[in-house]
């Protein structure tokens, strides 16, 4: 299969210090990729160079074939932990920004007809996510797990090639952090995503991943510890299917999913 | 129970306010009572009744010379430099700090000529001022815009670059391109700081008026202060004072209040 998003051998340094090293990476579309490893080891600056917040300083990437250039756009989606949202826009507000910035190059505000048929993809969007009795509703007047669907909806109208997700559940409690996993997974199946997720739960990584990488640095020096980078030191496929997973994972509660863990990571 | 935990009702909370202003409105009572016992022509602490008196004509008789209503003319033309001063400056500060806040070659750029002039003292300027505008009107607005604009674009310059980055890249992975994210991300939210700019802007704008008037003028509230000084009118001076305090305590009302208004979203409201 065809990767829809390659590293080749990036390197990512700040100064002297080295963050990521011979980061070499398939993407396989429909997949959903879990990103493990300790604080420091370059979780989110795998992420931010995804998405273009950052580049690379060796090496490459290509999206569908095409070198990324160093900036976000609108082909990669992205879910942070917290400030995702807009707070002086309504619920339905944020939604429909994205589709106002596309229509609307000059003023970003649409009007008429079209504006009608943003709102109506904004409500419907909102909808899947379970936020469609509060699309009136600013972001200071919603609960954690709110404004992260919020931010999914958000993201999720520019349908992107791939949703970048940095920690979306780190913050929320855990029964609510239940509800958003099952979310994510049917919208993962719904929308056909691919997405990419750092976490700092390893059973939502193996629960919800197809793949799950570890990051970690390969080697150590004691004298100049940041001299070496970090790498994927386990890449671990764990399904085939996609479209099987998904359907599994809205089914199988979280706590049976531990003996298919074991025998995965020892597989 | 400790202090820090006592909560004043809203009552309670209007009386208490009201308490110190009634104590020192007493006290200035008692020590013009007293002086005026010992002196009944004194000039410097003049009784209510003297105040009333001496308002009264700048209040209801025409002025011989122009035929004006003294006080009112005053009002008129200093509430007029103020306003086109707070505004120019309020319009330079939203545009400026706007641009400066949120493109960062821009900020890298002129970032350091604002802060270069901001540390200007106005007051300095005001010979300048005189001597490129004239004594008109030009210059006693323009000492207000120079007096008050930089600390405001600083303001909000540092208002709009401290959002929360990740707003600013969300907006850009939803197709957000600089002037949008200018226009529909950072301005609205640049709002409610901007009135509070203005809020704060208030004192300094209300110093630079009244020494602009002091220097060179014919009308306006800090004219007529500086003018009846010579007489030793305190009767005038301070009904003056009193005037442009209400003044200023209004407009500050009215922006807290727009501002709650306009702005539910900034305030954390229920619902």
């Amino acid at each position: 299969m065809s990767a829809l998003l390659s590293l080749r051998d990036v390197w990512v340094e700040y100064g002297d210090k080295i963050v990521l090293e011979r980061m070499t990476l398939d993407v396989e579309a429909g997949s959903f990729i879990s990103i493990i490893g300790p604080s420091g080891a370059g979780k989110s600056s795998l992420l931010r160079l995804i998405l273009g917040q950052e580049a690379a300083t060796r090496g490459y990437i290509l999206l569908d074939g095409t070198p990324l250039t160093p900036e976000c756009g609108p082909d990669r989606g992205v879910v942070f932990q917290r400030y995702s949202v807009f707070p002086h826009l309504s619920v339905l507000r944020n939604t429909v920004f994205g589709l106002e910035c596309a229509g609307a190059p000059l003023s970003a505000r649409l009007f008429g007809a079209p504006r009608r048929a943003a709102i109506a993809e904004a409500s419907e969007m909102l909808d899947a996510v379970g936020l469609g009795d509060s699309l009136h509703l600013y972001p200071s007047q919603l609960s954690g797990g709110m404004l992260q669907r919020l931010a999914i909806a958000q993201a999720l109208i520019k349908r992107p090639r791939i949703l970048l997700l940095d920690e979306p559940f780190g913050a929320l409690d855990p029964g609510i952090r239940a509800d958003m996993h099952a979310l994510i997974t049917r919208l993962w199946r719904d929308y056909s995503l691919t997405i990419i997720m750092v976490t700092h739960d390893i059973r939502e990584a193996f629960t919800l991943g197809t793949r799950v990488l570890a990051l970690d640095k390969r080697r150590h020096d004691p004298h100049a510890r940041h001299r070496f980078g970090a790498t994927a030191i386990y890449d671990l496929p764990l399904r085939k299917e996609a479209g099987e997973a998904a359907a599994e994972a809205t089914v199988v509660a979280p706590e049976s999913r531990h003996d298919q863990k074991e025998t995965i990571s020892h597989g | 129970m400790r202090w820090v935990s006592r909560h004043v009702r809203r009552g309670d909370r209007l009386l208490l306010g009201a308490l110190p202003i009634l104590l020192l409105v007493l006290l200035y009572l008692f020590l013009a009572a007293q002086r005026h016992a010992a002196n009944s022509l004194d000039k410097i602490l003049p009784l209510p009744g003297g105040m009333v008196g001496a308002m009264a004509a700048l209040l209801f008789q025409p002025d011989q010379l122009t035929g004006q209503l003294v006080f009112w003319a005053d009002t008129l033309a200093s509430l007029q430099r103020l306003g086109l001063g707070l505004g120019i400056a309020t319009l330079a500060a939203l545009t400026v700090g706007l641009v400066l806040g949120v493109l960062p070659p821009v900020r890298a750029t002129f970032g350091p000529l604002v802060t270069g002039i901001a540390v200007i003292p106005p007051i300095a300027l005001l010979p300048i001022l005189f001597i490129a505008l004239g004594l008109g009107e030009t210059a006693k607005i323009a000492l207000i815009v120079i007096g008050i604009t930089p600390v405001m674009v600083r303001d909000i310059a540092a208002h709009v670059a401290a959002l929360p980055r990740e707003q600013i890249i969300k907006a850009q992975t939803l197709g957000a391109s600089s002037w949008q994210i200018m226009i529909r991300v950072a301005l609205p939210q640049a709002m409610p700081r901007l009135l509070h700019a203005m809020r704060l802007a208030l004192g300094p704008a209300w110093v630079f008026l009244v020494s602009a008037e002091a220097i060179a003028s014919d009308v306006g509230l800090g004219y007529r202060i500086f003018l009846v000084r010579r007489y030793l009118a305190m009767d005038v001076i301070i009904p003056y004072v009193a005037w442009i305090a209400a003044l200023a305590v209004v407009m500050d009302l009215a922006l807290t209040f727009l501002d709650r208004r306009l702005f539910p979203w900034a305030h954390g409201m229920g619902h």
